[in-house]
């Protein structure tokens, strides 16, 4: 027939996409750098207040780092630095993941329905830029306990982030995958769960991450307030109380337990987005 | 050529009745007549922008005329089907499933039990000559390679007809040859109708039972073609 049928022998130039290059690790050098560089920065907090350095910034009254580790190893031998911990934890947790299914069902719900979209959008974009904070007055007249009133305004923090986030993924989905699925004869349900719902996952993960970090914001915020218990709630009492140093510790825990919670939603989110082309690219032909 | 047999999984015959296709006003492809017979393997020749995807995205349903008919085996076409797989030029797999779990969506769509399922995709899997590969990810995958997947998941589920969209278009020469036996090969086994898509004339005339030829005048279906006589008309 046509020269077609001539082609060489099979091994050709279709090799399959190289495996993903290891990702450059940081050398021993770099460790270094990394472990040097908040030392340095601890180093320069230590000179700062042990001299008592007032260069127009006061740091006087700010407490050396020996002060604030033994505040610290005090703190973790009594119970209520545990107990604060984990109220802000179930605070925080329980707003987040309100937020995270709410966010996420919103989302989707106006990326796929315009009906959905036409009736909730102005309600949405009305709230949107009000900050979470300032919805304080109407958390304490809405709900009859404070703790309700602190899973609201964190809940509502984190909602927006994610819900946006979810929407654009949503929208920016290829229509190609779909178009896949319902010439295998999925139905609108099988669209939703096969494609919708996986595709969105790298954005919604870009979400989750902002979230969480604005429900902190919006936690501690809320505990410094109102509440009597939580990380927030001691560490503005101890500025109250004149104890700098179990204030410092107090911003160590928020920090640390921020870090924590972020550190676990990238992973999360690494997990289930492992089929991303990421590093990959040079893969295609 | 083959002949449409009474077997349940015989080929479907489509119909376009005077169609017009398109998105935006105009519409890509008008008065469109065209009957595709139960089994053939009908090649679509035409350049860029002449509506050679718009065509099969109607066929498949996923498109509705603004005019005319389309029929499948006499009823009309109102969505896609299962009946109708259709195979796209790339990245037609659902990147986040491995090549195991693509092959099988149409099979879990219909509620095949899964083990039964699972064997079948082996099966095709193995028949697409991609035994061993069933765990990875498309991304892991070459261009040729992916193309056999979707092929894999196209048939797995015994469709009566397959809608072909410039399937190897994308891959170099060598595999595009090799895709080209296989497909040949694979389709011997089944009665299933093939519209098959391409901007190729070698590819049309080496795979086709019948060549389509779309122009700015309308789509024709040549009964002799030639290399010569297809390359005048386009």
């Amino acid at each position: 027939m046509t020269a077609v049928r001539t082609a060489g022998p099979r091994a050709g130039l279709d090799v399959p996409a190289p495996a993903e290059p290891p990702r450059p690790r940081a050398g021993r050098r770099g460790w270094a750098i990394r472990i040097a560089s908040p030392l340095a920065a601890a180093g320069l907090w230590q000179l700062l207040t042990v001299t008592d350095a007032r260069i127009w910034l006061r740091f006087d009254r700010l407490p050396s780092l020996d002060e604030i580790a033994a505040e610290f190893a005090a703190q973790l031998a009594t119970r209520v630095y545990y107990l604060d911990l984990l109220q802000s934890l179930i605070r925080i947790l329980t707003g987040f993941g309100i937020a995270a299914v709410a966010g996420v069902t919103v989302g989707v719900l106006i990326g796929r329905s315009r009906r959905a979209g036409d009736v909730l959008t102005p309600l949405l974009e009305a709230v949107r830029p009000i900050p979470a904070i300032a919805l304080v007055p109407i958390a304490i007249l809405l709900f009859p306990t404070d703790e309700q009133g602190i899973v609201f305004i964190t809940c509502t923090a984190a909602f927006f982030p994610i819900m946006v986030s979810t929407r654009h993924a949503v929208r920016a989905l290829p229509t190609l995958w779909e178009d896949a699925v319902r010439t295998l004869g999925g139905t609108r349900r099988h669209v939703l769960v096969n494609v919708v719902l996986p595709g969105v996952l790298p954005g919604v993960f870009g979400g989750l991450s902002i979230g969480m970090g604005v429900s902190w914001i919006c936690v501690i915020s809320a505990e410094m307030i109102s509440g009597d218990f939580g990380v927030g709630y001691r560490t503005w009492q101890a500025y109250t109380l004149v104890d700098y140093p179990a204030t410092v510790v107090g911003m160590i825990t928020i920090g640390a337990l921020g870090w924590l919670t972020s550190a676990l939603i990238e992973l999360v989110g690494r997990r289930a987005t492992r089929w991303l082309p990421r590093a990959a690219k040079e893969g295609r032909a | 050529m083959t002949t449409a047999t009474t077997a349940a999984a015989a080929g479907l015959r489509l119909t376009l009745e005077r169609v017009t296709l398109g998105y935006g006003r105009g519409g890509v492809l008008r008065d469109v007549d065209l009957e595709i017979e139960p089994g053939e393997i009908l090649t679509v020749v035409g350049s860029s922008g002449s509506g050679k995807s718009t065509l099969l995205r109607g066929l498949a349903g996923l498109l509705p005329p603004y005019r005319g008919r389309i029929l499948a085996d006499g009823a009309e076409v109102t969505g896609p089907s299962p009946d109708r797989a259709m195979i796209f030029q790339e990245d037609g797999l659902l990147p986040w499933r491995t090549v195991l779990r693509n092959v099988e969506l149409p099979l879990a769509i219909r509620k095949v039990p899964r083990d039964e399922r699972r064997r079948a995709a082996r099966e095709w899997i193995a028949r697409v000559g991609l035994a061993g590969s069933e765990d990875r990810l498309p991304r892991e995958l070459s261009g040729g390679m992916r193309q056999r997947v979707q092929l894999a998941r196209a048939l797995a589920a015994a469709p009566r007809a397959v809608l072909m969209d410039e399937p190897f278009g994308a891959l170099d020469a060598q595999t595009r040859a090799e895709m080209q036996r296989l497909l040949l090969d694979v389709l011997r086994d089944t009665s299933a109708t093939v519209v098959f898509v391409t901007h190729d004339v070698d590819e049309a005339l080496l795979l086709g039972h019948r060549i389509a030829v779309i122009t700015p005048a309308g789509v024709r279906v040549l009964a002799e073609a030639t290399r010569e006589r297809i390359v005048k008309e386009l």
